[in-house]
């Protein structure tokens, strides 16, 4: 039977259907409207992927379920009894369904009743989450369906790679991009910036610069729409105070990018009809990256987008589930429907649905970063779910240095992943068209992903996982329900009257095709597809403009290591590629890690086209082929992250951290260039 | 133990500043005390953007600087003296301030030529001519300029240009004069000069070039000294700054041009220390903004203990010159010649479109440009100059401030077969022709076969193109 779903991949989440075989076909569905780009079409592959787990693993060896889930209980309450509850930590992963990120989080708290509980989304949504909530008192990637963006005349995307980390999304920009509306802010000339009327290339870090840059243009050029500000938003003359100081050709000396440039793009935004300003990881992942969020936000508020049909703010979510993943509980300070873990009425009510007392549960816990470099020293055994840190996090050399300092590693997957292969206990799990469960894409719409395909023989959801370990912590069986539809039941009411509130979201409206789009407080309630529209959810319905000011990247290049380096994505693999490289079609596309460098620079680090170079900052090295592009900047290297051993990207990378958010600082450090002799 | 003493004389820009990196430092007050006595009445402002103000993009409010928090701010406040012998600095009103540290940060004040009538008998400014320096000034200008009326700006320099510029846009009739042949003579070469004078003749603003102003007739104009005449019902004087140093002189401060500082900051009294348009240091030229705030995180590191080893080893100067329609910077060796050794010089004149660039290399290193109508080329070259890299090979498109695109898009028939035609789905040219002979005859067949357009679907017009390419390479049935 053909079954419809949703991509295993990002947070565009196209509509396919998986017919037997399996194969894959695209699916007429809003957000992908029919296409597909190649991960997805290639996504059955992963069902028959070699190297499927199918039994659970013990110190590397096969092992029955209730030998490896008795393991993992027993070790887990001699740690805890030794070391206290936060002796055991747990981290979630951006790509779990709305049941798994809910059940992890109350497992987390009630099952082992640990503070210690963080996310790969931090990694990812974090700082615009940080900075959607300060301005518009909720978080939610766009607040308005996808399609809406059909009718732009202008799209400002910072720090997004679209036509490369989600394709068919690029169908949505079309008419901005015909009418020369598309403004695109990074530093690389990518195959979005290549499609932009206006590209923006400041140098890795400046950004901030830019967005006060653009906002000083918009209000010496006479575009800000002040009527707009006096009735929605708050904080613009102590913004503009920040901002008078970036003139145009101040600006210009710090980014890089042309005083002209930034008048032209200040131009095709304030001119069109219906404008757009996007943010993604690129502005994101910084160790100011919440404020470089908010900058662009106070752009977008000072031209009056955010809240007026046609027009708007968002940012683009990156993971499958980086919406739901980041509302129910997985996050340290956090309990479902985007309560906060340190209210006494958000945990007076999850507690009374979960049935436990509220004192009982415990307060925030450390960010991802602040976690992981605590492993050994803080929490002796970490429980690892949808995530593969050991290629995912910063500085990852020390990631997998505090992972070997662990007591006790358990990694659930469904292949035998890089951090998987360096756990005492590896549990095999169902993947994407083997189990239902919801996921909320980028626009806050909840999608209803069923099973496709019979899971192998041996693997288990994570689901039953949770539910049997839980038991083995002497947890009531019906505290942990198995079935996804009663986990989604028990999560609407523990959300119902959140910030995100999925109370009136069921499984059988979903399976009736209804759009739903958090908040969505009643089965009668037609759900949320555009926020804002009347007002702010700040008490007095009104934006906050945030006075931030530049502050540049946390490590700056120098003699030592002259160049800049950043991080992203390619078309063909997703995330760690734990997923993608074991895909034939897209590891034969690009196999191997590279660096994207200015000939010039090659040339001076004595380094052509193809050979490997290795890329040296001052928490570690690694090693890409080198492919010579043109448009690079001349001090800016780019690497790709999917790549494991010592092609992973991040053993460069800076943790430092955005002190509101935790977000790394994933997109700039300070490196040499080497050839390798 | 109580905080130090420091004492700020002046409220500019300069005093502004270093009184917010010495708050960010130290945000209460705990290690400095900071008083800060300004003669005018208003805060401080940013004066880089009256040219903004004059030319009416921007309101005199929106150049308001931020206080800080936690200094005791004492406005339209005049010093009398400093005695530092007991290290105060005594008011006006005859209140005392001891001071374990004074900063002067006393400004510059304009210069006024001696052209006769200018000034009044009490040597006040006479009817109808202003400095052009204070927030005041852009106010009294804007207030007595109707659109349509004569003005003469006296000083081709930067600030003059911004001001001419400015006021043409409000719709005056504006004569530029200036005593030396060509503009901006600092900052630019003559080849420079003259394109820029060239771009100001088209936006309507006259000049007269290598001609003084010999009179002032108030209600009628300038008289030169070529014997000519400018109408004028205003009459804006922009001919250069000098630092205020007068206070820094009475108390016996070591003063050339500026109060002399040394790379601390400190003058001649290791007490006293000076920034900013009045201090004058060997790393920099007086009169730019970025000097002085380069200077006040230096001296809020030194004020504060923050960073007892920071120093102040000058600023690249880089002149910008912010006047609509109009994209001009300058940095460095501007003067140097193509025949120099040692030095790489390239150089590329449009008088037809007012356009010049100039670049200057040694070593691999840009150390001087001039760009004019080349805005994206003075982005790129003003960042290697500040940071000293290395400039890229190719020098042309450095000048043109992009790669010279390639002439043509290439047509499918072009393409090598490794060229990548769907990216979407990383279909080649390849793929699509072996599809194509293996029976994929329409762009739908195609998509079929290889999913060509169908991730985003912007290759569609090149596959359709391909496929019109091949059918027509198809021998035609006879």
């Amino acid at each position: 039977m053909p079954t419809p779903t949703h991509c295993p991949y990002c947070a565009l989440q196209c509509g396919m259907t998986v017919k037997p075989g399996p194969a894959v076909v695209p699916r007429d569905f809003p957000v992908n409207r029919g296409g597909l780009c190649q991960k997805g079409w290639t996504s059955a592959a992963l069902l028959n992927t070699p190297g499927r787990l199918t039994t659970p693993l013990v110190q590397g060896r096969p092992a029955s379920w209730d030998e490896a889930l008795d393991h993992v209980a027993q070790r887990l309450l001699e740690l805890r009894a030794a070391h206290g509850p936060d002796s055991v930590a747990v981290f979630g992963g951006g790509g779990l369904t709305n049941e798994k990120s809910y059940l992890l989080g109350k497992f987390a708290r009630v099952a082992l009743g640990t503070s210690q509980i963080d996310y790969n989304g931090r990694f990812c949504m974090s700082s615009a989450a940080a900075a959607g909530i300060r301005a518009f008192g909720v978080d939610r990637g766009l607040p308005f369906p996808v399609t809406d963006l059909s009718n732009a005349d202008a799209v400002l995307l910072v720090g997004a790679n679209v036509a490369e980390t989600m394709p068919p999304f690029v169908q949505h920009l079309r008419r901005a991009i015909d009418s020369g509306g598309l403004v695109v802010v990074d530093p690389r000339r990518t195959a979005t910036a290549e499609q932009a009327a206006v590209h923006l290339a400041p140098t890795p870090g400046t950004d901030l610069a830019l967005a006060l840059g653009l906002l000083h243009v918009a209000v010496a050029e006479r575009y800000v729409d002040k009527d707009y500000l006096s009735e929605r938003a708050i904080g613009f003359e102590e913004t503009w105070e920040v901002a008078a100081r970036w003139w145009p050709e101040q600006v210009e000396r710090v980014t890089g990018v042309s005083a002209a440039d930034q008048r032209r793009a200040v131009a095709v935004l304030s001119r069109a009809t219906n404008a757009y300003v996007l943010t993604a990881r690129g502005t994101e992942q910084h160790a100011s990256g919440s404020d470089m969020v908010s900058a662009w936000i106070n752009l977008a508020l000072a031209l009056g987008l955010p809240g007026r049909p046609g027009s708007g703010f968002g940012c683009l979510t990156g993971q499958g589930n980086g919406q739901g993943g980041r509302e129910h509980g997985q996050k340290a300070d956090q309990l479902p429907g985007y309560r906060k873990i340190d209210d006494p009425a958000a945990r007076e009510h999850v507690a009374e649905v979960w049935g436990v007392a509220p004192e009982s549960l415990p307060g925030p816990g450390k960010s991802a970063y602040e976690l992981l470099d605590s492993l050994g020293v803080g929490p002796r055994a970490l429980m690892v779910f949808g995530s593969n840190i050991a290629v995912s996090a910063p500085r990852s050399a020390h990631v997998t240095e505090r992972l070997a300092a662990l007591d006790f590693l358990v990694v659930a997957d469904f292949v035998l992943s890089e951090t998987a292969v360096l756990a005492d206990v590896v549990l095999p799990v169902t993947q994407w068209a083997e189990e239902g469960g919801t996921m909320t894409n980028l626009e806050g719409r909840v999608l209803l992903r069923s099973r496709a395909v019979t899971p192998p023989p041996g693997v288990r959801t994570d689901l039953e996982v949770l539910h049997e370990l839980a038991v083995r912590l002497g947890q009531p069986a019906e505290r942990f329900p198995v079935n996804e539809e009663s986990v989604f039941a028990e999560l609407r009411r523990a959300s119902a009257g959140g910030v995100a509130d999925y109370a009136g979201i069921s499984y059988e409206r979903l399976r009736a095709g209804e759009a739903l789009h958090w908040p969505c407080p009643d089965e009668r309630h037609p759900g949320t597809p555009r926020l804002f529209l009347d007002r702010f959810a700040h008490a007095d319905g009104k934006a906050r403009m945030v006075p931030v000011d530049h502050r540049g990247p946390a490590e700056l290049p120098d003699d030592d290591y002259p160049l800049s380096a950043t991080t992203g994505r390619v078309l063909q693999h997703y995330q760690s590629g734990a997923q993608t490289r074991r895909v034939p079609e897209l590891n034969a596309a690009v196999p191997e890690a590279f660096v994207e460098v200015h000939p010039d620079t090659a040339d001076r680090a004595g380094l052509a086209e193809g050979d490997v170079a290795r890329i040296c900052s001052r928490r570690g090295e690694v090693l890409a082929k080198v492919r010579c592009v043109q448009g690079m900047r001349i001090d800016t290297v780019f690497l790709p992250f999917h790549f494991p051993g010592e092609q992973r990207a991040n053993l460069i990378t800076n943790p430092a951290l955005d002190p509101i958010s935790g977000m790394p600082e994933f997109k700039v450090c300070a490196v040499r260039l080497e050839a390798v002799t | 133990m109580s905080p130090r003493r420091v004492v700020v004389v002046g409220y500019g820009m300069a005093g502004a500043r270093l009184a917010e990196e010495v708050r960010r430092r130290d945000p209460k007050g705990e290690r400095v005390s900071l008083t800060i006595v300004g003669a005018e009445s208003h805060t401080a402002y940013n004066r880089v953007l009256l040219s903004s103000v004059l030319a009416g993009s921007l309101a005199p409010d929106a150049v308001r600087l931020r206080g800080s928090e936690h200094v005791d701010l004492r406005l339209d406040t005049e010093v009398s003296f400093v005695d530092r012998s007991v290290r105060a600095v005594v008011l006006a009103d005859g209140e005392t301030l001891p001071y374990d540290a004074l900063v002067l940060a006393t400004g510059s004040e304009p210069w006024v030529p001696p052209t006769e009538g200018l000034r009044a008998d009490d040597g006040s400014l006479a009817e109808g001519v202003h400095t052009f320096r204070t927030l005041d000034d852009c106010a009294r200008i804007v207030a007595a300029t109707a659109p349509g009326s004569p003005v003469a700006v006296l000083g081709g320099g930067l600030l003059g240009l911004e001001a001419a510029r400015g006021l043409a846009g409000r719709g005056n009739l504006v004569t530029v004069v200036h005593p030396v042949d060509h503009l901006m003579e600092r900052q630019l070469d003559a080849q420079a000069g003259a394109a820029l004078a060239k771009s100001l003749r088209t936006l309507g603003i006259e000049l007269r070039l290598g001609v003084l102003a010999t009179r002032y007739l108030p209600g009628d104009g300038l008289k030169l000294d070529d014997g000519s005449h400018v109408p004028a019902d205003l009459v804006v004087v922009s001919a250069g700054v000098r630092p205020s140093a007068d206070l820094a002189r009475s108390c016996g401060l070591t003063v050339e041009r500026g109060i002399v500082v040394d790379n601390a900051l400190r003058t001649s009294d290791p007490r006293i220390f000076a920034l900013g348009d009045c201090a004058e240091h060997p790393g920099t030229v007086s009169g730019l903004v970025q000097s002085a705030w380069d200077q006040a995180v230096v001296l809020a590191d030194l004020l504060t203990g923050a960073d007892p080893s920071s120093r102040y080893l000058g600023t690249p100067v880089v002149t910008r010159l912010k006047a609509r329609d109009i994209d001009l910077a300058a940095l460095g060796e501007v003067h140097t010649e193509p025949d120099e050794p040692g030095a790489e010089v390239l150089r590329l004149e449009d008088p037809t479109r007012g356009r010049y660039a100039k670049l200057v290399l040694r070593e691999d290193r840009v150390t001087g440009a001039i760009l004019l109508g080349a805005p994206d080329a003075a982005a790129v070259i003003t960042q290697l100059y500040d940071r000293g890299a290395p400039a890229p090979a190719d020098r042309l498109a450095l000048l043109l401030g992009r790669a010279l695109s390639p002439v043509a898009q290439a047509g499918p028939a072009d393409l090598p077969a490794s060229a990548v035609i769907c990216r979407c789905n990383t279909v080649s040219k390849g793929q699509l022709v072996s599809a194509w002979r293996a029976g994929a005859r329409s762009t739908g067949a195609l998509a079929d076969a290889t999913r060509a357009t169908t991730g985003c679907g912007g290759c569609r017009d090149a596959v359709c193109g391909l496929a019109d390419w091949l059918s027509a390479q198809e021998p035609q049935p006879s």
